[in-house]
C-alpha cells in the first residue's frame, strides 16, 4: 500500500508544473467581487503575457502583503493609507486607474426613509435618528475607512452609536450577507451589490453623491526595499492597466446594463 | 542449602548467583542461587506467589534483578538471542499463524526460502497446517500455546523457558505439548518449565527445583526430588497438602 | 431548503459537465490534502509509536503537548506561517508563500499532533500486549517499532484519515498561507468560502457537496486498498 500511494504521490508532486511569468498582486474584496477581474486578467494575460496572481483581501491587508514584500503590486482604494505607503518607501508611487462608487443598501421597507434624503450626510444621519440596524465592515478595508470617514462628515461618531451598530470584521460579501439576515443598512460598493446574489428583500436605497466616489489606485512595491519583487513585470502591467485595451474594457464593462467603473488613469 | 549440580559436560553456565527481585518495596524472589544442569528439562515447583514465573524472567533477562546476577558465559542480550520464552497466555502477533512462525527468523534475517521451509516444518509438527493462513489471534488455547512453542523452537535455541504452558488446557493439547518437549529435549535443548501439575512434572522432569516464599527449598535430580523429598513443605507439597 | 436543492442540482451538472475549474480545484484540493498526509503521517506515525514504547524523562510532558496541540486552531498555524514564510519573515528567502507547498506546510502542522496522539494510544494499547514477546525474541528497537505499525496498521490507517478528513476541511490556515489565489492555491474549501462571501450560495453548496463526495471517495478507497493488502497476508 505504501508503495502505491508513494506513486500516486509523486504522480500529484508532477502536476505543480512550473509556470509562466507571475506577478502577484493584491486587490481589495470589492475589486474581485465586481467581476472585473475576471475580464481583465486574460486581457492581460494575452497582452503582457504576465500571469497575474490576485490576493483578494481588505486594503489592511493589501497594505501589509506590499510593505512585506509577499506581492509585486498592489490595487486598493484608501487615499490615505496609499499615500502613507509611498511616503514609507514601500510602493515606488501611485497611480489612479479607475473609480466606482459606493451605495447604501438597506431593506426595502426602508424604517429611516433613506430613498427621499437628499445627501449621504442627510442619509446617514436618519439611520441614526431612527437608530435602524446598520452592518459596519469593522474590518480596517478601504469600504470600511470609507464608511468611517462619512459618518464623520456628517459630524457623528460610531463609538457613540448603540446595539444598532453592528461590526462584524468581515469582508463585503460576508458583510452584505450579515446585512440580509439583520435586515439591516450597509454601505457595499456597487459592483459587490451588483454581483451579490442573496439579496432577499435588500435594495439599493441611496446612490448618487459625488462623496460617494470610489478611486481605485495602482501601486508596484518598492525593488529597492524588496529586491525579489518582479518590478520589470509590475512596469508592464501599470502601462496595461493606464492604456486603451484596459480603457475600453473598464469602461465597457457592465452587470445588468449598468455601468460601473469610469477608467480615469491620467498618461504620464 | 542450594545444592550444585554436577558440571561434568559444560556445553553452557546457566543460573542464577544471589539474585533478589524487589518491586515496590516488597521482595518477590530470592535471594536464590541456581546453576542448571547442562542437559535436561527442570521443572520448577511451587505454590501460587512463590516466584516462579519472577525467577523465570529475571533469569530471560525480561525483570530486571535488584541484586544478584545472571550466571552465563554471555551478556544478557547474546545469551537471550539463543533463548526462547513461551508465555502462560501465549502472545499472538496479530498475523497469520505462518507470520508469526517466521518472524523470529526475519528477525534473525534468515532468507525467505529457508525460513518458508522451516515455518512449514514446524506448522506440520505442530499439528498447525491445516489453519496456517488464519489470524493467529483466532486459534483456540491448545492452538495458540503449540503456536508458541514452535514460535520459541523455531530458532533452535539453547534455552527455552516455558511458563505453565498447558495451564488450562485439555488432555489432548497437553499430551501434544508434552510430545513437542521431549522431542525438543532429545534433540539437546536446555528447558525450564513451571507448572502447578505434579503428574506432568514427574512425567517430565530430569531435575525440579521447589521454590517457596521467594526462596528454593529444594532442588536436584527428578528421581530422588519426587521419591524422597527432604525438606516437609517439599514433602507436603508433593503429597497435595495447601501449603501457603 | 431551496437553497439546498438549488445547490444539489448544481452540484449535479457541475460534476456531470465535468466542469473545468471544478475539476482542477478538486485535483488540487487532493494534491495538497494528501500530500499533507502523507507527510504527516510520515512523521506521526513513527514518533505516535516512540512515545508509546520509549521512557524517557519528559514522556508525559511531550504527550500532553501532543494532546493540547491536536486542539491548535487552524487560524493560529496559519498566520504563524503565514508570518515565517513572508517575505520579511525567517524564511522569506524560499518564496514559499501563496504556493501550494506552503499550504502543505501548514496542513502537515495541524494534523501531525492528530495523528500522532492516535496512534500514541492504539500503540500503547498494542505494546502492552507485544512487549514480552518483542523482549524475549531481541527484537531491535527498529523492528519493535516495525512490528507495532505493521500490527497496528487498521488503527493507523483510521488516524490517517481522521488527519486527512480535517486537512481537506480546513478552510483558516490555507486561506491564509496559500492566499486563495483563482488557478494557484484555490482549493475546495476556500472556493466555498469565496462563493459563501459573493452571496452565491448555491455554487458554494455545489462545491461542498463535492467535497463532501471526494472525502467519502478517498475514505472509502483507502479501505479498499488495506483490505486487499491484507487478505493476501492473511
Amino acid at each position: 500500500m505504501i508503495k502505491r500511494l508513494a506513486i500516486a504521490l509523486a504522480a500529484m508532486l508532477m502536476a505543480f508544473a512550473a509556470q509562466a511569468e507571475v506577478l502577484r498582486m493584491a486587490v481589495t474584496t470589492s475589486f474581485h467581487n465586481s467581476g472585473l477581474s475576471d475580464i481583465l486578467l486574460p486581457a492581460i494575460a494575452e497582452d503582457t503575457a504576465i500571469e497575474v496572481q490576485l490576493l483578494v483581501v481588505g486594503t489592511g491587508q493589501a497594505i501589509r502583503l506590499g510593505e512585506a514584500g509577499d506581492v509585486d503590486a498592489i490595487l486598493v482604494h484608501s487615499r490615505k493609507a496609499e499615500e502613507a505607503f509611498v511616503e514609507g518607501g514601500f510602493g515606488t508611487h501611485r497611480r489612479e486607474i479607475m473609480y466606482n462608487d459606493f451605495v447604501v443598501i438597506g431593506p426595502r421597507v426602508d424604517p429611516a426613509d433613506l430613498q427621499s434624503a437628499g445627501s449621504v450626510r442627510d442619509a446617514l444621519t436618519r439611520i441614526q435618528d431612527a437608530k435602524a440596524d446598520f452592518v459596519s465592515r469593522g474590518d480596517d478595508s478601504g469600504t470600511h475607512k470609507k464608511e468611517l470617514s462619512l459618518w464623520g462628515a456628517a459630524g457623528l461618531d460610531p463609538k457613540t452609536f448603540g446595539g444598532w451598530y453592528h461590526e462584524v470584521g468581515a469582508g463585503m460579501g460576508a458583510s452584505l450577507n450579515t446585512a440580509t439576515g439583520l435586515g439591516a443598512y450597509t454601505l457595499s460598493d456597487r459592483a459587490s451589490w451588483l454581483n451579490f446574489g442573496n439579496r432577499d428583500d435588500m435594495a439599493l436605497l441611496f446612490a448618487g453623491d459625488e462623496s460617494l466616489n470610489n478611486q481605485y489606485a495602482y501601486l508596484p512595491v518598492n525593488p529597492e526595499r524588496h529586491p525579489h519583487v518582479n518590478a520589470e513585470g509590475a512596469g508592464k502591467l501599470e502601462a496595461w492597466l493606464t492604456g486603451p485595451r484596459a480603457k475600453e474594457l473598464i469602461d465597457g464593462y457592465t452587470i445588468n446594463g449598468e455601468t460601473l467603473f469610469v477608467f480615469n488613469a491620467k498618461p504620464r | 542449602m542450594v545444592v550444585a549440580a554436577s558440571l561434568s559436560a559444560p556445553r553452557h553456565h546457566f543460573g542464577l548467583r544471589h539474585a533478589v527481585v524487589r518491586r515496590r518495596g516488597s521482595t518477590l524472589l530470592g535471594p536464590v542461587t541456581l546453576a542448571l544442569p547442562p542437559v535436561g528439562l527442570t521443572i520448577v515447583l511451587g505454590p501460587n506467589g512463590a516466584g516462579k514465573t519472577t525467577m523465570l524472567r529475571a533469569m530471560h533477562g525480561l525483570d530486571r534483578l535488584s541484586e544478584g546476577e545472571v550466571l552465563s558465559d554471555e551478556p544478557l542480550q547474546a545469551a537471550r538471542r539463543k533463548q526462547g520464552f513461551v508465555f502462560q497466555s501465549p502472545i499472538m502477533l496479530r498475523r497469520s499463524v505462518r507470520a508469526n512462525l517466521a518472524y523470529p527468523l526475519k528477525l534473525d534475517r534468515v532468507p525467505s526460502g529457508q525460513a518458508a521451509e522451516a515455518v512449514e516444518r514446524w506448522a506440520k509438527r505442530t499439528g498447525l497446517t491445516a489453519v496456517i493462513d488464519n489470524p493467529a489471534p483466532s486459534l483456540s488455547g491448545g492452538e495458540k500455546q503449540k503456536l508458541a512453542l514452535a514460535r520459541a523452537l523455531i530458532r533452535k535455541p539453547e534455552l527455552v523457558f516455558l511458563d505453565e504452558p498447558c495451564a488450562n488446557l485439555d488432555g489432548r493439547s497437553t499430551r501434544e505439548i508434552e510430545e513437542l518437549l521431549s522431542e525438543a529435549v532429545e534433540d539437546g535443548t536446555r528447558i525450564v518449565m513451571t507448572t502447578h501439575n505434579i503428574a506432568q512434572a514427574r512425567r517430565l522432569a530430569t531435575d525440579a527445583v521447589f521454590l517457596f516464599q521467594g526462596l528454593i527449598h529444594e532442588q536436584g535430580p527428578a528421581d530422588r526430588f519426587f521419591d524422597q523429598p527432604q525438606r516437609p513443605e517439599t514433602q507436603g507439597f508433593l503429597k497435595g497438602d495447601l501449603i501457603e | 431548503m431551496n437553497d439546498i436543492l438549488q445547490g444539489l442540482v448544481s452540484a449535479f451538472w457541475l460534476v456531470v459537465t465535468f466542469d473545468a475549474d471544478l475539476v482542477e480545484i478538486s485535483l488540487r484540493s487532493l494534491q495538497v490534502s494528501l500530500s499533507a498526509l502523507v507527510l504527516a503521517s510520515a512523521i506521526a506515525i513513527p514518533l505516535g509509536t516512540w512515545l508509546a514504547i520509549r521512557r524517557f524523562r519528559y514522556r508525559r510532558a511531550t504527550i500532553a503537548l501532543l494532546n493540547a496541540l491536536m486542539g491548535l486552531p487552524p487560524v493560529v498555524v496559519g498566520l504563524i506561517v503565514y508570518i515565517l514564510l513572508s517575505r520579511s519573515g525567517p524564511f522569506g528567502v524560499l518564496g514559499l508563500l501563496f504556493t501550494p507547498t506552503a499550504m502543505i506546510i501548514a496542513q502537515v502542522i495541524i494534523i501531525t499532533p492528530l495523528i500522532a496522539s492516535i496512534t500514541h494510544q492504539a500503540m500503547r494499547d498494542l505494546w502492552a500486549d507485544y512487549h514480552d514477546l518483542l523482549i524475549s525474541l531481541n527484537a531491535s528497537k527498529r523492528d519493535r517499532i516495525a512490528a507495532l505499525i505493521m500490527d497496528g496498521r487498521r488503527t493507523l490507517l483510521t488516524a490517517s484519515l481522521a488527519g486527512f478528513g480535517r486537512a481537506i476541511g480546513e478552510v483558516g490556515a490555507i486561506m491564509i498561507v496559500g492566499g486563495n489565489i483563482d488557478n494557484a492555491t484555490r482549493v475546495l474549501t476556500t472556493a466555498i468560502a469565496l462563493e459563501t462571501g459573493k452571496g452565491d450560495f448555491a455554487l458554494a453548496l455545489a462545491l461542498g457537496f463535492v467535497l463532501i463526495a471526494l472525502a467519502i471517495a478517498v475514505n472509502v478507497l483507502i479501505h479498499v486498498l488495506s483490505r486487499t493488502e491484507r487478505a493476501g497476508r492473511w
